[in-house]
């Protein structure tokens, strides 16, 4: 009989399709696990309302399982409570920073209008001196940042709070 | 019909309706970024309107999902507020058009993230964390064309002059508000409006707009009461379920 820490174990190896280097464990969309006498249950949370990829992941868990032999897998969607970036596991910011992401940042200032952009460090270089190019970048998750010292534009995983 | 129905109707309908709008500026954007920035929005708020219109689907108990509600609708079921529905325009007409919107749904969600009704509160959470970014980016856009050119400045002002008068259908409300408001479900409307109001002052000072003194004003979304504008949506928007029934993607 399979162990819930298996499944988890097993989940490591479905990676998020949009951000490959992470899985689904590290971006923290998996909520719960639950074996019972008949089914596996996992719990799923979207990163965002509209995120295109939780169809696909919800696809890969039941065919990773599958193909693990476990049978009568089970995929559900909760929304609260809501996932924030603080979901991210640490090996999760690394695996984005060694991957050119640069992961998402403490923001100091928490108001909506009028404030600073926040400073990301250039996950290249490292340099703090880099500008916010636009709030929303090529997925709903990131923003578009470039740095000025080695002038590579790159992604930011913008934080959610 | 239930109240609870009727209200997330309405909310899903703004989400869905005003996300469809966004999403004609696909390829259109004025520059790259700001391409992709309408197409996120649009991204989350047609996301808002899944989650919104399965759950209505689900109070109504009679087998429509989200996809049934938002295709298989005649336009007088449709319960959006008649800004959303308003043509694009230029950049500066749909970023006003957003701005009034992003300033009403913040407060609006923040209240209902108390709601009785947990999954409501459920999706009102989620949904606040996207909105908080609409906002910003809008509000910054107004601030930017307001007190930028002579040129940017007029057009906007324009654009407000226009639009304006679909501000108080935001607020509108009856016998549905106040029957879920006595059970806890909603907020009262007064307090997000007021908060709409400190909202769109401050900004609007920034950007050296000034509010229409013109207060003629057009209600009647929330009772299916459209302008003309929106059987051009649904025409678009349902083609394809109309074109081929009970297709799937």
């Amino acid at each position: 009989m399979v162990t819930e820490n298996e499944i988890w174990f097993y989940l490591e190896e479905v990676s998020d399709p949009e951000i490959p280097v992470l899985t689904v464990v590290d971006l923290g969309v998996v909520r719960a696990v639950e074996i019972t006498d008949t089914d596996c249950h996992v719990t799923i949370t979207p990163t965002y309302s509209g995120c295109p990829a939780m169809k696909m992941i919800e696809e890969q868990i039941i065919e990773k399982l599958t193909e693990k032999g476990i049978e009568n897998v089970k995929v559900s969607l909760v929304l609260s409570p809501a996932w924030t970036t603080d979901w991210l596991t640490e090996s999760g910011k690394n695996k984005l920073r060694e991957y050119g992401i640069a992961p998402p940042e403490h923001e100091v200032d928490k108001s909506v209008l009028f404030s600073e952009p926040t400073v990301v460090p250039c996950p290249q270089c490292k340099s703090r001196n880099t500008k916010m190019i636009s709030q929303f970048g090529s997925t709903a998750c990131k923003a578009h940042y470039q740095c000025n010292e080695c002038l590579e534009p790159f992604d930011y995983f913008k934080c959610l709070k | 019909m239930s109240a609870l129905f009727e209200y997330i109707i309405r909310l899903g309908d703004d989400s869905l309706i005003l996300g469809h709008r966004m999403s004609e500026w696909c390829g259109h954007g004025p520059i790259l970024e700001e391409d992709i920035a309408m197409t996120n929005i649009a991204l989350d708020l047609v996301g808002q309107a899944t989650s919104l219109l399965n759950y209505a689907g689900e109070v109504e108990g009679k087998g429509r999902d989200g996809d049934k509600l938002a295709f298989l609708r005649y336009d007088r079921e449709y319960k959006n507020t008649l800004l959303v529905e308003q043509p694009n325009g230029d950049f500066g007409t749909t970023i006003m058009r957003q701005f009034l919107f992003d300033a009403y749904r913040k407060p609006l969600f923040e209240k209902l993230q108390n709601s009785a009704d947990k999954q409501l509160s459920a999706i009102a959470e989620k949904s606040l964390k996207e909105t908080k970014y609409h906002l910003k980016h809008s509000a910054e856009w107004v601030i930017r064309l307001g007190d930028g050119t002579d040129e940017s400045h007029q057009r906007i002002q324009e654009s407000l002059n226009t639009l304006w008068r679909y501000s108080s259908d935001l607020f509108y409300t009856d016998d549905v508000d106040t029957e879920l408001l006595s059970q806890g479900i909603i907020a009262d409307i007064t307090e997000i409006r007021a908060e709409w109001e400190v909202t769109v002052k401050n900004v609007f000072e920034e950007a050296t707009l000034q509010i229409p003194t013109n207060n003629w004003k057009q209600e009647g979304g929330r009772k299916g009461m459209h302008s003309e504008n929106m059987g051009f949506i649904l025409a678009e928007l349902q083609y394809m379920q109309r074109a081929y029934p009970n297709m799937e993607w």
